[in-house]
């Protein structure tokens, strides 16, 4: 990784990167693989239960995935970089809290903010049954279990994602860049949308790719709204009509969906640029909002704010204190421990890992890295359980191969081997679902780390470790502060996965929700599931405070 | 990298590593299950079994679709001993991929009825899920219902509420209908309860009762626990639960239960701990813990649940649910039934 004085190499695909590709592959290994196990399960058609979901399951499924992606990536894509416009460019009361305030609802699973917008918004919630008590009827209330319900909730569940990525673009250049612009004749509003927006592309659109395929893998809160999208097709397929393969395939669909998706976004900025006008030296002065622009910002702010976090959080507290107190021991010293461990190993696993892809990719853009690294990054658009057997089998056909080995060197006294159920294993399976949610930031930071920042370093005598140390570390350290935040609270949420590989007795805080709510005691769940916020916190915490500093 | 991320790194290294042999020694005799019933109503069961007997019992809890993956990838390799589930069709299925074994066991044959049991006996049912009609008491009187398939009728146009079809209760109350009345007839069956919804189908049982009891419809379809467990947060609420098809094939019910697995390192082990989770003490810890019933008559139910009455079972076997539930599920496609 030292000296690069050439310019961007020409795209290549296979010449002189032997060393790059075989790299990026055996690093993408983990996450290829499950890939490949669903891909190829899905060679084996079941006809019959194909042609019944044709006809009466897909028509609906793909419509309303479609609109439900849609939905969310718009809404929820124009929530983020808002916020992140505001908070991160402008001045006005409140930025300081809500420059992380507005992070907090990361922390919060996607279904439990889905549970709770469903128990206080439908019929017999306690806001339509007090608009019947109030004004006698509630039949003009919009419907929360809806297409537009759903959008609505995911969109305020995933726009942190959009958020975050968003304002460290801003961050990192917006206001210099807009200072250029100005100076150039365009007004405040011709310099956002025309430069500082546009500039902010790359981390805008690989924050929606996030929420899209967060949205596509989303299984439990879909559930709770009973919509149907690809990913209930895909565990009806499974789990009500036992048909394994035709649930493969499904998913098997959905990942060449996500792909096309990919190849598509890729082509349309092909021609774009980016590079950095960050002066490192000062931060840019903030805009100076008018007085209505400022309350309404305030207002905005603030109503996002209380939907997405603050009442749902005040539903959780109370269900927490009235239902679950009883359940509060001395056990949850270790559902938290274990919560973090696999939190922070994951995050240290999985950004390193997307840092190294990130620089294969930077030295050597091979359309055949690229695409490795696509594909591996797909994991995240699988639902989760799909995912996890993915992941299950392989290891366990290898784990079984070891045991008939060690059975044949040393009889009836080898050693039981049971690699299904290790920590190993549990990370090589969350790298394989998070990558990702790593990578995405890092790539999109590296962006701004030009070539000719790096001429400009070795002209300066800087090179090798000292180039990375003092040139690259700080101008990435916010897209790592990013990475790393983004993985830790999608670990502590994560269900699926954790369920399946953990060892014996290794239960984590999701573990614990799982355990009530798979028997619909959701005000129970409230206690573990506060826990996850609790603990999302601190790294939420950090992350701004950090930002606030380096930027 | 600095040389303190780089201790790091290797302490994490050793953690793994640790991690990895601790799983290579050889395990010390105790029971391994992997659970589809959660940890709260297991645990206790598993720690009263290890103070009798002495035999430890380590479990997984997770769904039974993976579980039944698990099982399946890991073959005579697995840990397992026994799988337990909250559904017929799940055993069903698992012992339909041979990942079950019979057992010849006198006492589980005395103490369980036999329609609670696979016929093979690969599985056996351990406690009762009865799934019957819940009503509003300030708008139904029970003299009205009748049966599973009365809720068809159009007299209940715009007031029948429903939970998910994806719901496995519904899947195998719907099999049980297609064992009784054959498909065509089952059909018209869904797709008037369908025509009868007022509203979309919620995602679980006590939604749905908390929809009768602010007035969004009249009827609907329950797990007796889920009533129990919601009359006991909120004894107010005007809901009232009415035994279904009492004058031909009774309430239908599933259960939750377990299986030895084929492989099982202990099998003999596996198969005395089935024996004593369906005598009378265990039986009535099993189904209390969850306002259940006990799926051996000679127990009786909690006094909560006693206080709903007496009822008559459907007396087919448990086993059909999940032979027709593939069907069932693509009845209800066809039916419009989310």
């Amino acid at each position: 990784m030292s000296s690069s004085s050439e310019s961007p190499p020409p795209r290549q695909f296979w010449r002189g990167s032997r060393l790059g590709a075989t790299f990026t592959l055996l690093l993408c290994l983990p996450a290829l693989v499950p890939l490949v196990v669903i891909v190829s399960a899905a060679f084996s058609p079941e006809a019959e239960v194909w042609a019944h979901l044709a006809q009466y399951v897909l028509p609906e499924v793909v419509a309303n995935t479609v609109k439900l992606v849609i939905g969310v990536a718009l809404i929820g894509g124009t929530l983020g970089t808002g916020l992140a416009w505001l908070t991160a460019m402008c001045e006005f009361p409140g930025r300081r809290f809500f420059d992380w305030a507005l992070l907090l609802p990361l922390a919060i699973p996607a279904y439990v903010l889905a549970f709770v917008a469903v128990g206080f918004l439908d019929y017999a919630g306690p806001l339509q049954s007090w608009l019947r008590d109030v004004f006698g009827s509630s039949s003009w209330f919009p419907r929360i279990r809806s297409t537009g319900g759903t959008i609505f909730v995911l969109s305020l569940a995933f726009y942190p994602y959009v958020y975050l990525m968003a304002r460290s673009a801003f961050l990192t250049q917006g206001g210099r860049a807009l200072e250029a612009a100005q100076t150039l004749g365009y007004d405040r509003r011709a310099a956002a949308w025309r430069v500082a927006i546009p500039m902010a592309r790359p981390w805008i659109v690989a924050g929606i790719a996030l929420i899209v395929m967060e949205t596509l893998a989303d299984f439990g809160a879909v559930s709770v709204f009973n919509y149907n999208t690809f990913t209930t097709a895909i565990y009806r397929a499974w789990f009500g009509m036992f048909s394994v393969s035709a649930a493969l395939e499904l998913a098997g669909v959905l990942m060449l969906f996500v792909l096309l998706a990919f190849m598509l976004e890729r082509r349309s900025r092909t021609a774009a640029h980016f590079s950095s006008s960050r002066d490192l030296s000062r931060e840019a002065p903030r805009m100076q909002l008018g007085p209505l622009a400022r309350y309404s910002a305030v207002c905005m702010v603030g109503l996002v704010f209380v939907l997405a976090f603050a009442l749902p959080i005040v539903q959780l507290l109370f269900w927490a204190f009235t239902r679950a107190m009883s359940d509060l021991d001395a056990r949850y010293f270790g559902f938290v421990a274990r919560s973090l461990f696999l939190a922070v190993s994951a995050a240290v696993v999985i950004v390193a890992a997307s840092v190294l892809l990130a620089y294969v990719l930077r030295r050597r853009p091979t359309m055949l890295t690229r695409s490795v690294i696509r594909i591996a990054t797909i994991g995240y658009a699988v639902p989760g359980t799909v995912l996890a057997v993915g992941i299950l089998v392989p290891v366990i056909l290898l784990n079984n191969f070891l045991q008939d080995l060690l059975r044949s060197w040393l009889g009836a006294s080898a050693p039981v081997l049971l690699l299904q159920g290790t920590l190993l294993t549990v990370l090589i399976a969350y790298l394989a679902r998070f990558l990702a949610v790593g990578f995405n930031p890092i790539e999109s930071g590296l962006q701004r780390v030009t070539h000719s920042i790096d001429e400009a370093a070795i002209g300066l005598g800087v090179v090798g470790g000292a180039l990375l140390r003092k040139v690259h570390v700080p101008l990435l350290r916010t897209s790592l502060a990013t990475a790393a935040t983004l993985v830790f609270v999608d670990v502590m949420k994560e269900m699926p996965i954790t369920l399946i590989t953990r060892p014996f007795g290794w239960d984590t805080l999701a573990v614990r929700v799982f355990e009530m709510t798979s028997e619909g005691e959701w005000e129970r769940a409230a206690l573990p599931a506060v826990a996850i916020v609790l603990v999302g916190l601190v790294p939420a915490a950090m992350l701004t405070r950090r930002g606030a500093h380096v930027a | 990298m600095s040389s303190i991320s780089m201790r790091r790194a290797s302490a994490m290294l050793g953690v793994l590593g640790l991690a990895v042999l601790a799983a290579c020694s050889r395990p010390p005799e105790q029971l391994v299950v992997y659970s589809a019933r959660n940890e709260q109503l297991i645990k206790p069961m598993f720690d009263r079994y290890t103070a009798e007997t002495g035999m430890p019992v380590r479990f997984v809890t997770d769904d039974a679709g993976p579980l039944i993956e698990r099982l399946a990838a890991e073959g005579a390799n697995s840990p397992a001993d026994i799988l337990m589930t909250v559904d017929a069709g799940e055993l069903w299925h698992a012992a339909d991929r041979g990942l079950l074994q019979s057992i010849e066991s006198p006492t589980i044959d005395a103490n369980i009825p036999a329609s609670l049991r696979d016929p093979q006996d690969r599985w056996v049912g351990l406690s009762v899920r009865a799934r019957t009609i819940v009503y509003s008491t300030e708008r139904v009187k029970p003299e009205e219902l009748n049966d599973y398939a009365a809720l068809a009728d159009e007299r209940w146009k715009g007031k029948l509420c429903l939970r998910t079809s994806k719901k496995v209760y519904n899947q195998s109350l719907v099999a049980m209908l297609i064992a009784e009345y054959g498909e065509e007839q089952t059909e018209s069956i869904v797709k008037g309860w369908v025509a009868n919804l007022a509203t979309e189908p919620f995602s679980n049982d006590t939604l749905l009762m908390e929809a009768i009891a602010a007035g969004q419809c009249d009827v609907g379809l329950v797990n007796t626990y889920y009533f129990g467990r919601l009359l006991r947060e909120k004894p107010e609420l005007p809901l009232k639960l009415f035994w279904a098809d009492q004058v031909a094939n009774g309430v239908h019910v599933n259960v939750s239960g377990a299986g030895v697995t084929t492989h099982a390192p202990h099998k003999e082990a596996a198969q005395k701990f089935l024996e004593w989770l369906s005598q009378p003490e265990a039986q009535a810890l099993f189904a209390g813990l969850n306002l259940e019933y006990p799926a051996s008559p000679a127990v009786k139910a909690d006094p909560a649940v006693l206080a709903w009455g007496d009822f008559k079972q459907s007396p087919m076997n448990v086993a059909k649910a999940g032979e027709l539930q593939s069907i069932a599920v693509k009845l209800m496609d066809r039916a419009g039934y989310r």
